[in-house]
Order: structure tokens, then C-alpha cells, then sequence
């Protein structure tokens, strides 16, 4: 029996760009410190609009409690370095040390897995130091993501002494247990995104130890019509009919009657890719569906939505 | 410039940017296409990520590192007699890294080294920036062959879309920093000043000295290419800024991709770099926002049973068809609400350049040469 969802202690959000994975990760969020789990969300992906979807200033690499149990930061590797040296190393001072800071940065940006070991290192230490019973990841895209959740193998294997190499264990003993860890994979019923997901299931299972918990299916179009109703819709289009709709409704019908095709249309375009994303993954892993949403903007109003739509799915 | 058309038939180089998911890939194969197809000559569409289908669909096994032409028959398919040649290409960055190695190396010894160096893998996966890098390098190249015509880049997604406009930069700097020379200094002459041995003392505690040494024979021998690398950089660096090469924006109107779109054409702007167009794409119909239709659709939502009654009664049972009248009135506001939000950012983007292009929201994807040019010409004059 895989552990559900919200009771791992680290889930890293990704999916190809376009898709609302930063949506999901904040709702996800959301939904965890409503059940009372104390959630940190940290965005990795710079874009740094995490915090638009809860309508709060700005996250900094400190945590900050935005609402109750919900706590948001986002990643800056230079600042996790140094929070590292001085916890880890007891150098607080050396830390400060302008140049030996700079050229710190300068090796993170420089040397493989750096960067990677940093962040992963950071969100590592929160689950470890149990701060808090969640950790949500908004994690950078498909492509990368993988770079990422291998950074402590890849450092394993390339430094072979030190104290870095010291930390990788128990890294990769929470990254790879799926009690604890878990990729979310945040796909939208389309071409792209759905091929990008089966491509990047199979390289986490290839390339790392981490597991796939589950996917979010995410801006589903409702079904308009059932099958009898939907004969009565292409009824309705015929052009007979245009006179008696133009006189019962004050207005030519055409246009509203377009439009609910196109809702038809796209609806069932998306019904394909979803039953070839079905078909391609393993037929336990949890597959949860969100709805399109049809709002003003994506605030906090559509944050709360979708985190509803996900609890509904997770039983909640 | 009035148009795509004009925009194409006049300039070298087209690239396209823009967040990732709007479709960016798909508008540039298809402006390539039409280029092709209308203006005649040998045109490339060189592209990063494409989907399997697409390249099926030009009639390609798969996306190369090396140019492969279009062939006839896939125009047949779609109906067109293409005035030009079709070639396409895709970005293959460890290809593309070997061979600028083997361009830059001053012998073959070094290059040997260099490509059996253990980091080197990794890093040209991951080394700042290498993946924006190697597309504007290899477009440089691919221009000066002087085989093409029209070259049409499709840029790498990008966690910040003018990242790749400043990879150039970003090399060149990364080659000439004092920092990696004071970083290599140790590992050359094995004499540690006063200031850089705390330096050393951490590092090696922290990352082991094999590991530190590992970094610094790679760098030492990536030094040796210096001069190749930034003189090359600075060159992509000119092509980028020169008036044959122009900068087409890719965006849906979603909110978060037109955040970066407009952050892109503030960028091009402070670059002194030419922004062509702004392409839009997935525009949702514009009888969406059509008084009367809202009318009639409010209509259907407020008295379904109405309607119904004055229709004919063979349409279907009548709940059936009160409900099926209310779906359609409710779903034409909820499409609307969307609509609403996005003739609003497609204001706002309107100014931003001369050339504005809306794709309207094809219901089908598009998966061959046909949908391309349906792409296209939604977008050509």
C-alpha cells in the first residue's frame, strides 16, 4: 500500500512549462496546512511568482508563515551555502569572508551538481530536522528536474572524499525512500505535455532512486454533453433552426452554438491524450484530475479551487 | 514592417522566444514553412525539443544534429508546391560541444583530454548556461556556412527567457574572470598565497582535493581555448545585435507567459536588439466577446425551457433538450470569462510592436505539414 500523498514528507512538483505546475505545488500547499500539516512550499524555479498564487509579497530564501501551517521561501543556492558552512562546518565567520563567499558562488555556478546539491541539500535538511511535516517543491521543469533529484548520486560518484561526500548518504536515503519522498507530475491534457510526462516517468525510474507518486491531471474540460444530449446538440446546429433560436433568444444563435463545439471539440482532443497518458504509466500510480478553471485571474481564488479539486480527489 | 510575410522575406535570421508551452517550437517550424512555400530560396528551421509527431509529419525519421531536407513528399501531402527548400535541424548539445571542442582544442592531445576529462560530461549538461550557449553558437555557424537563405531558431526553454541573449556575454566573461584564474593559480605553480589558503583549507575539506583538482586540470584545459571561445562569442554576440537578425516573441495570453513576453520585449529593447512581431497563439475566437451572442447566452442559462418550447418538437425529450440548451449558454459564458481576461493582455501586448499575429485556438493539434501552413497563414499578412 503506497503512503498517501500528503503523509510523505517531501514531494517535488514539476511538469513541462505552461502546464500550472506552480499552481499545483501552491494548492497542494494550501491543501496540506489545511489538514493541519505544517507545510513549507519553497519555489526553485526562480520565476519567483509562487507567491502570486497566495497573494502575498514576495518569498525570501527565510522562511515565512503566510497563513496558518503554511510557511513559503524560495531557493537561493548562495545563501543555502552559507547557511550550510555555518551549521554544518561551524565556519560562520569564514562565511562572511567576502572572496572566499564569491568564489564559492563562483564554483557553484562552475562545478556539476553544485548548484543542484545546494538546493536539493537545503530541502533535504528541512525533512530531516523534521521543521516541518511537508515540504512542497515547485521544481524547475521536466528537463531539469531530473538533474536535480541525481545531484547527490552524481556527487557520490565524483567526489570521492570530504565532507560533501559525507552528506550524500542521508540525502539519498530520504530521496530514495517513498515513504518519505515522491515526484508529483503535473501534466495538461495536451500533445506535449502528455508525451513530456511518459518521457520524463521513465527517466526518473531510469536515472534516479526517487519515486513517481503520482500525476495531476491539471485544466480538464468539463463534458458538455452525454452521448443522447450530444445528438441533440448537432440537431440544434442544423440551420433550420436559426430563425426560431434568432426570434426565442433576440439574438442569432450561431455564434453560442460555435462555441459549445469548440468546448465539444477540444474537450474530446484532450480525452485522447489523456487515455495515451493512462495507457503509458503504470496502472497503480495515482492519476488526479483537476478542472479547468474558468476565472478572472490566478490569485488566490483559483488557488483555493484547485487545492478543493485536489483534496476532493485525494479523499479529503 | 507590416507583416510576417515582409518580416521573413527580408531578414536572416529569425528566433523565437518566448515562455515554454506557448507553442514556440510549432511557430517556428511553421513561419519556416511558409517562408519556404512563398518565398522561395533554402530555408532552416533550426529547433531545440521538437515533438516526434512534428518531425514525422515533415516526412524526418527524428530531428538531427545534421541538417536533413524536407522532402517532397510531405508538401504533397498538405497541398503545396514549395517555391524553396525546407531543411530542418535539431540542437544536440553534447554533439554540439564535441565539435566546438574539436574547432577550439590546439591539438589533438587536448581535445583527447578534454573529452575524456570526468567532469566534462556533466558539465557541458549543466556548465552556466551551456545549453542557451551552444544555440546561439551554433546558429553563428550554420549562418556563415552561407547556405541558407532564412535560418528560423527555435530557443531553448529557458528558465529565464533572455538568458540565452546573454550566454555569449556570460562565456566570454567565464573565461576571461579573475576569479577562475585565481581558482587555477594554486594548481599551476602549487604556491598558495596567504590570502586564497583559507580558501583551499575549506574546499578541500568540503569537497575532497581530488574533486578540486578534477575542476582545475578542466579549466586549465579549457584555458587553452580562450581565445577561440570569447573571440567566437563576441561574434555570435554581433550577429545577434545585426539588423539581418530579428526577434520574434511567442506567447499564449495566459497570464504567466505574457508576464515574460513582455519582460522579453523590454529586454530586446534595452539590447538595442530588432523585435520583428509578437506572435499569439491559442486566441480564443473573438465572438466570445460579441454583445448579442452574450445576449443569447444569458438567454439560454436564464430560460432553457423557453427556448425549447418554441422549438421543434422531433428535436429530442424536452428536459433533455432544456439541459442541453442550458450547457451551451453556460459554457459560452465560462469560455468568455477566459476570452475577456485575454483581449485585456492582448491590448497591452498590441504596443509593444509594429507586427502583431494572432493564432486562432485550433481545436485539433497539429501534427503535419498541413497544420503548419494552416499556422501560418493564420499569421502572414
Amino acid at each position: 500500500m503506497p503512503v498517501a500523498l500528503l503523509d510523505r514528507r517531501l514531494l517535488f512538483v514539476t511538469g513541462k512549462g505552461g502546464v500550472g505546475k506552480t499552481t499545483v505545488a501552491a494548492a497542494l500547499g494550501l491543501l496540506a496546512a489545511r489538514e493541519g500539516r505544517r507545510t513549507l512550499v519553497c519555489e526553485v524555479d526562480a520565476k519567483g511568482n509562487l507567491t502570486d498564487f497566495y497573494e502575498t509579497p514576495r518569498a525570501g530564501f527565510q522562511a515565512r508563515e503566510v497563513q496558518h501551517d503554511l510557511h513559503v521561501m524560495a531557493m537561493d543556492t548562495e545563501e543555502s551555502l552559507k547557511e550550510y558552512l555555518g551549521l554544518q562546518l561551524k565556519l560562520p565567520l569564514l562565511a562572511k569572508i567576502g572572496p572566499l563567499a564569491r568564489t564559492f558562488d563562483f564554483l557553484a555556478n562552475a562545478a556539476p551538481g553544485v548548484k543542484e546539491i545546494l538546493t536539493v541539500g537545503k530541502l533535504g535538511w528541512e525533512v530531516r530536522e523534521r521543521h516541518y511535516d511537508l515540504v512542497v517543491v515547485d521544481a524547475p521543469a521536466s528537463g531539469h528536474v531530473v538533474g536535480q533529484l541525481r545531484a547527490p548520486q552524481a556527487i557520490n560518484e565524483l567526489v570521492k572524499v570530504g565532507m560533501v561526500r559525507d552528506q550524500t548518504g542521508w540525502l539519498m536515503d530520504i530521496l530514495g525512500d517513498p515513504a518519505q519522498t515522491g515526484v508529483v507530475i503535473v501534466a495538461s491534457p495536451e500533445e506535449m505535455p502528455v508525451t513530456e510526462s511518459l518521457e520524463l516517468i521513465g527517466r526518473i525510474r531510469d536515472e534516479t532512486d526517487v519515486d513517481v507518486a503520482s500525476i495531476v491531471v491539471n485544466r480538464v474540460l468539463p463534458e458538455l454533453f452525454g452521448r443522447a444530449e450530444e445528438e441533440i446538440f448537432e440537431r440544434l446546429r442544423e440551420p433550420e433552426h436559426a430563425g426560431v433560436f434568432a426570434s426565442s433568444l433576440g439574438a442569432p444563435a450561431e455564434p453560442v452554438l460555435e462555441a459549445a463545439r469548440l468546448a465539444v471539440t477540444l474537450r474530446r482532443t484532450r480525452s485522447g491524450h489523456l487515455s495515451r497518458l493512462r495507457a503509458g504509466v503504470d496502472p497503480t500510480l495515482p492519476i488526479l484530475y483537476v478542472p479547468e478553471l474558468f476565472v478572472r485571474s490566478h490569485g488566490l481564488r483559483a488557488t483555493n479551487q484547485v487545492a478543493e479539486a485536489l483534496g476532493a480527489e485525494l479523499g479529503f | 514592417m507590416s507583416s510576417i510575410d515582409q518580416l521573413l522575406a527580408s531578414k536572416e535570421i529569425v528566433v523565437t522566444c518566448g515562455s515554454g508551452g506557448v507553442g514556440k517550437t510549432t511557430t517556428a517550424a511553421a513561419l519556416a514553412t511558409m517562408a519556404a512555400v512563398h518565398h522561395g530560396g533554402k530555408v532552416l528551421v533550426l529547433t531545440v525539443d521538437p515533438a516526434r509527431r512534428l518531425a514525422n509529419a515533415m516526412g524526418l525519421e527524428a530531428f538531427g544534429n545534421v541538417e536533413t531536407r524536407v522532402g517532397a513528399a510531405a508538401f504533397a501531402d498538405a497541398d503545396q508546391e514549395p517555391r524553396g527548400e525546407l531543411w530542418a535541424a535539431m540542437l544536440d548539445t553534447k554533439q554540439s560541444w564535441d565539435d566546438l571542442v574539436r574547432r577550439h582544442a590546439p591539438d589533438d592531445a587536448t581535445h583527447d583530454k578534454i573529452l575524456a576529462n570526468p567532469l566534462y560530461q556533466n558539465v557541458t549538461g549543466k556548465f552556466v548556461q551551456s545549453h542557451d550557449y551552444i544555440a546561439m553558437e551554433r546558429l553563428y555557424e550554420l549562418h556563415a556556412s552561407g547556405k541558407y537563405d532564412l535560418i528560423v531558431v527555435d530557443t531553448p526553454p529557458t528558465r529565464n527567457a533572455i538568458d540565452f541573449l546573454e550566454a555569449p556575454e556570460r562565456m566570454a566573461d567565464f573565461f576571461s574572470s579573475r576569479l577562475l584564474r585565481w581558482l587555477l593559480a594554486p594548481y599551476r605553480s602549487r604556491l598558495m598565497n596567504m590570502a586564497s589558503r583559507p580558501f583551499y583549507q575549506v574546499a578541500d575539506r568540503i569537497l575532497g582535493s581530488q574533486f578540486l583538482e578534477d575542476i582545475a586540470e578542466f579549466f586549465m584545459l579549457f584555458q587553452t581555448m580562450y581565445d577561440g571561445f570569447v573571440e567566437r562569442a563576441r561574434a555570435v554576440e554581433r550577429l545577434l545585435v545585426d539588423r539581418r537578425t530579428t526577434f520574434v516573441v511567442v506567447t499564449t495570453l495566459e497570464p504567466a507567459p505574457v508576464q515574460e513576453a513582455r519582460y522579453f520585449v523590454d529586454a530586446l529593447r534595452a539590447r538595442d536588439l530588432q523585435l520583428g512581431a509578437v506572435v499569439l497563439n491559442k486566441v480564443l475566437p473573438g465572438y466570445l466577446l460579441d454583445r448579442d451572442a452574450t445576449t443569447a447566452a444569458t438567454k439560454l442559462c436564464d430560460d432553457p425551457a423557453g427556448v425549447a418550447a418554441a422549438l421543434p418538437e422531433d428535436i429530442g425529450e424536452r428536459k433533455s433538450v432544456e439541459r442541453v440548451l442550458h450547457e451551451i449558454g453556460a459554457s459560452f459564458l465560462n469560455f468568455q470569462v477566459v476570452a475577456k481576461r485575454e483581449a485585456e493582455q492582448r491590448h497591452d501586448l498590441g504596443a509593444a510592436a509594429d507586427v502583431v499575429a494572432a493564432v486562432p485556438y485550433f481545436d485539433t493539434d497539429i501534427y503535419d505539414l498541413g497544420g503548419l501552413v494552416r499556422l501560418g497563414e493564420a499569421v502572414w499578412r
